[in-house]
Order: C-alpha cells, then sequence, then structure tokens
C-alpha cells in the first residue's frame, strides 16, 4: 500500500467511526436507558444462547456431512446421482433461507408429519448450508492434480483408497478455510428459525423486548451475543488461511 | 522378459498416437524406447503399464496379456513399478509415508514390515535422513529417488521409467541415472523412455525407435546406436548426437 493509499483509508476509518459515534450519541441521549428491565430477563437470553450454539452445531455437522454426500454425488458414476446433487445444490443457492424455511416447515416438514419444531430447523438450516459446503468440497476435491490421481491409479488404489489417502487429505487444506467461514454464517442464519418459534437466540431477545418494551436494551446484547461467537469463528478461519498458504 | 504387440492403436480425438503397432520386443533387462516427441512412447509405455488401454488390439507380457476392465486392471497395475517424469508423489506426505503408502494400502503389508522395506530403500537411495521430509522439501533430484524408492519397494515384475530425468538439471539427472544404472545391476527388468541419449546407449539391452506412432526399428543398443537402419532413425540420431 502506497503512503497516499493508507493517509486515505486512516481519514475514511475515522470518518465513519466519528459518523458512527454522533448516531449513537444521539440515540443514547434520546433514550432513558432502562438495564434493570432487561435484566430481570437474563435467563431467557442466556437459555437462547445456549440453544443458538447448540443447534448451529449441530446444523455444522449435518450440512457437512450433506456436502460430502452432494459433493460426491456430483462426481458419482450414475448420471441420476449427478443431476439429483447438482438439482440440490442449484435449488438451495438460487433461493432465500427465509423462502426455504417456509416452504419445508410449514409443507414439507408438516406433510411429513415432522412435528418436532427444532429437529425441522436443523435440518432445514442443514440443508440450507450443505448445498454451500457441497461446492467448497468440490471445489478441494477439484483443485486436486490429475497427476495425483494418475499416481494412485498406478500404485493400485481403489476408488475409495484414492479418496482416503490422496484426496480428501489434500482437498481438506482447500476446504478447511471456507468452511470455518461458513460455520459463522451458520451461527448467524440461525436467527432466522425465529420465525418458526423455535426459541434460540433472536427469539429470546424479541421475548425480552415485548416484555420489557425497551428494544435497544434487548438487541444490543443479541449483536453483542452473536459477535461472541463468531468472531472466534472467524479468527480461527483467518488463521487457517494463513496456515495452509504458508505450508503450499 | 518378451512383449507382443498385437494391432494396438490408441487414439486421442482424431489424433491416432500408436497406429496398429504389431510388434516382438524381447530384452534381458532394459528396454529403451527412442524417438522424437509426440512419436508415441510415452504412450506405448502408458498401455504397457495399464494405464491406458487401446482401442483396438492387444499386447501380452510373458505369454500373460494385459488385462482390460478396471478391477483386472488395478491388480495389474498395481505389480508394476512406475516412475513419472515430475515424481508426482504425495505432497502431503513425507517421504518415508510415500513409499510406505503402495505397501500397507494394496500389497498388505504391516505398517512395521514397511517401514523397515522402506528405511532400507532411502538408505540404499542415498537418501538416509530425508525420510520425514515432505517433497517440497526435497531437490529435484531427491523427489525422483524417492519416486523410484516407491516404484521398486513393492518388488514389481516390471518397471516403467517415462522421462525420469527430463525435469532435472545436469547434477540432479546425474544422481538419478546413476541410481538407474544400479537397478541394473541389481538385475531389475524396466523399460525406459528417455532423451538421455548417451545414457539410453550405455544401459540399454535393447531399443525400440518409435516415429508417428510406429515402431520404424528396434535392434539392440549397440546395433541402433552404431548402425541404424531406417532413414528416420538415422535423421534422428544424427541430429540428437550432433552437439
Amino acid at each position: 500500500m502506497t503512503r497516499h493509499q493508507t493517509i486515505n483509508a486512516v481519514i475514511s476509518v475515522l470518518l465513519a467511526g466519528l459518523l458512527l459515534a454522533t448516531a449513537c450519541f444521539a440515540i443514547f441521549q434520546a433514550l432513558s436507558w432502562n438495564w434493570s428491565g432487561v435484566w430481570a430477563y437474563r435467563q431467557v437470553f442466556w437459555q437462547g444462547w445456549v440453544n443458538t450454539i447448540w443447534i448451529s452445531l449441530a446444523a455444522l455437522a449435518l450440512s457437512v456431512l450433506l456436502g460430502l454426500l452432494a459433493a460426491l454425488g456430483r462426481r458419482a458414476r450414475y448420471p441420476a446421482l449427478r443431476w439429483l446433487s447438482a438439482g440440490y445444490v442449484e435449488l438451495i443457492r438460487g433461493t432465500p433461507l427465509l423462502v426455504q424455511l417456509l416452504i419445508l416447515f410449514y409443507v414439507v416438514a408438516d406433510a411429513v408429519g415432522l412435528q418436532n419444531r427444532y429437529l425441522a430447523g436443523i435440518l432445514i438450516l442443514s440443508i440450507f448450508s450443505g448445498a454451500y459446503i457441497a461446492e467448497m468440497i468440490r471445489g478441494g476435491i477439484e483443485s486436486i492434480g490429475k497427476s495425483q490421481l494418475e499416481s494412485a491409479r498406478a500404485i493400485g488404489l481403489t476408488r475409495w483408497q484414492t479418496y482416503r489417502h490422496v484426496i480428501f487429505p489434500q482437498a481438506m487444506r482447500h476446504v478447511l478455510p471456507p468452511l470455518a467461514g461458513q460455520a459463522a454464517s451458520i451461527i448467524k442464519d440461525s436467527s432466522l428459525l425465529s420465525i418458526l418459534g423455535i426459541e434460540e437466540f433472536t427469539l429470546a431477545a424479541q421475548q425480552v423486548n415485548s416484555a420489557t418494551y425497551s428494544t435497544l436494551e434487548s438487541y444490543l446484547p443479541l449483536a453483542v451475543g452473536y459477535l461472541a461467537l463468531t468472531l472466534p469463528v472467524s479468527l480461527l478461519a483467518r488463521r487457517l488461511e494463513d496456515k495452509f498458504r504458508y505450508e503450499t | 522378459m518378451k512383449l507382443e504387440f498385437d494391432a494396438v492403436t490408441k487414439r486421442y480425438g482424431d489424433h491416432t498416437v500408436l497406429d496398429a503397432i504389431t510388434a516382438q520386443l524381447e530384452f534381458p533387462h532394459v528396454l529403451a524406447l527412442l524417438g522424437p516427441s509426440g512419436g508415441g512412447k510415452s504412450t506405448l509405455l502408458r498401455v504397457i503399464g495399464g494405464l491406458e488401454s487401446p482401442e483396438t488390439g492387444s499386447l501380452t507380457i510373458d505369454g500373460q496379456r494385459v488385462p482390460t476392465g478396471e478391477k483386472p486392471l488395478r491388480t495389474f497395475r498395481s505389480n508394476i513399478g512406475t516412475v513419472f517424469q515430475s515424481w508426482n508423489l504425495f505432497p502431503h506426505l513425507d517421504a518415508l509415508a510415500n513409499i510406505m503408502l503402495p505397501l500397507t494400502a494394496v500389497h498388505g503389508l504391516a505398517a512395521e514390515a514397511a517401514r523397515d522395506r522402506s528405511l532400507e530403500l532411502l538408505e540404499r537411495l542415498h537418501l538416509t535422513g530425508h525420510g520425514h521430509k515432505r517433497p517440497a522439501e526435497l531437490s529435484g533430484g531427491q523427489r525422483q529417488r524417492v519416486a523410484i524408492a516407491r516404484a521398486v519397494a513393492i518388488h514389481p515384475r516390471l518397471l516403467l521409467l517415462d522421462e525420469p530425468t527430463s525435469a532435472l538439471d545436469p547434477e540432479m539427472t546425474a544422481e538419478v541415472l546413476e541410481v538407474i544404472a544400479d537397478l541394473k545391476s541389481e538385475g531389475r527388468t524396466f523399460i525406459l523412455v528417455t532423451h538421455a541419449m548417451n545414457f539410453a546407449r550405455s544401459i540399454a539391452d535393447q531399443v525400440a525407435f518409435l516415429a508417428d506412432g510406429r515402431i520404424v526399428e528396434q535392434g539392440s543398443g549397440q546395433a541402433f546406436f552404431s548402425a541404424p537402419q531406417s532413414e528416420t532413425a538415422q535423421r534422428f540420431l544424427a541430429k540428437v548426437l550432433k552437439y
């Protein structure tokens, strides 16, 4: 970066910060804080936050599995499997999560008699996220050079052994950094599950808000609570990127 | 060893790489495939190694037909050691693990036995102390020697070396050629595709000269280099041996 660019960047950041500070100051001045009202509901916040964590973890595990299956499906020998996987990935990536939640929850889950809204919510979130992970895994697999596959063939590895000993370990370095980023996305996207009445973090904040009429005091902890989860994950993603870039 | 080709044809799209090759090649230990680039040497080597199947025609090795179909071909390939021009080691495994992988995964050796055999080979190929290094930490010549160790470790019935020194500088080339010469004195059987003419002359028992997808000429190494029969071979040798 040249000196000129550095100065520009610094000025931009300062200006943006000044603007934000002014806005916050104006809002905070206009409001009279009501933290004590919200504090009484800390248990609700806590429970919602914990729910968000395990919902996200479950969805992450399940979507990695789905993504792996879809990625392998796109490379399968049978055309039907390839089309099915491609259709899944394109359909899901081409529609908003909110729309998927509405259709899959109120139409599909209802039709198949899936009553547990937590299970349904985790499944839908996994289906959504799995499509993105499928593309990451596919990219990782396709980054393996032809010569590697030829080498595996030459020493007589089976298809499965080739995946296990040659493709997966090498694809891992390409997949892990974006996967960590996807984990942060899942945490944020899980907030949409609140519309299904799943008592995760966002719904908890909404409940506190409607009980206390303290909007800012309800939603500020919400933002902080999400940041407390996503910042470490993003940091991990950055670390992984640096580590693998260094190794190659 | 005796190779018999019966009308072996291989095409890539419209391009005929091997043009109905019918020939018998017999050699005690070392066969060199020579000829201009694009003449079909590497493809022929890959057909012999079961990495490519010809569209038509067949090939027998010591009277045994090279199979078709993925599963029998895999078994066939697992008993042949292949060394590629750009070594094709597995970059995520260290040198030792690269040599051990075919032994444990394909040939069913226990990890301990595979390790012993691999360490011994590393020592024999002057790579003692490099076993824990990944390919990226090794020089080109060292990598190629690890690749040779990987190919030799399985006790192959036949070794295939596809331009093993083409990607190396002269000093590393010398290291690798020395190792290949050792392979011959150990009594191993191998087929070598190379552009290193002087080396081919000194090591090959038998030479097959390929151009335009055909075996134009074959003979003992001695005879081929001192008195090539075909005009193509004469011109080729005159050109490559000029400098």
